[in-house]
């Protein structure tokens, strides 16, 4: 399943237009994707939450030929999933 | 401060000029089908912010922390989400 297969089904459960559900599917994930990029949390009770981890710049080795190398700090996004995702994945 | 459902739901209802409640029953509807297509599929590839899936674990012997008690942990699914290289470069500024 992917970003349009998810506009389909939300259309069909809304009764709302093919465009009109593409658009609220880009609106949902983009504002997510905005609210991590300043560094903000999002949490959708239920479904889960996202947070962003920041890692710290450290000496890394190319596992391959020893050498060492410097990896970059960075940022990265993390997924914790909701009760109720949990559950209904398990069949509870 | 998190964004939660409340807050989509203002972004929604400011950007597709409808009502206010339907706004916030769009956004239910949204997490919903998020959900139920996890539950039937076990994947849901959103491009360019990562994909969701449902990975098996096997049982494994484990111990309550607390009594240091032996239990074993029934096998079972969980969620989980990889990003893609678009949501990384736009976390570490590198907008595309």
């Amino acid at each position: 399943m992917n970003k349009s297969d998810l506009a389909k089904q939300l259309a069909e459960k809304a009764s709302l237009s093919k465009g009109d559900a593409e658009k609220c599917v880009a609106i949902v994930w983009e504002s997510i994707q905005d609210a991590l990029t300043q560094g903000e949390r999002v949490e959708i009770r239920g479904f889960g939450s996202f947070s962003v981890k920041h890692f710290d710049a450290r000496e890394g080795r190319n596992p391959k030929t020893g050498e060492s190398i410097k990896i970059e700090p960075r940022s990265l996004p993390r997924f914790k999933a909701g009760k109720d995702l949990k559950d209904r994945i398990n069949h509870k | 401060m998190s964004i939660t459902k409340v807050e989509l739901a203002d972004i929604v209802y400011e950007n597709m000029k409808l009502d206010k409640k339907r706004a916030t029953d769009l956004v239910d509807m949204f997490f919903e089908e998020m959900k139920n297509a996890l539950v039937k599929d076990g994947e849901v590839q959103v491009s360019g912010f990562g994909k969701f899936f449902v990975k098996e674990k096997k049982e494994r012997k484990g111990r309550n922390p607390k009594t240091g008690e032996s239990i074993m942990i029934e096998p079972r699914k969980v969620a989980t989400f990889h990003h893609s290289q678009v949501l990384k470069d736009r976390l570490n500024g590198q907008k595309k």
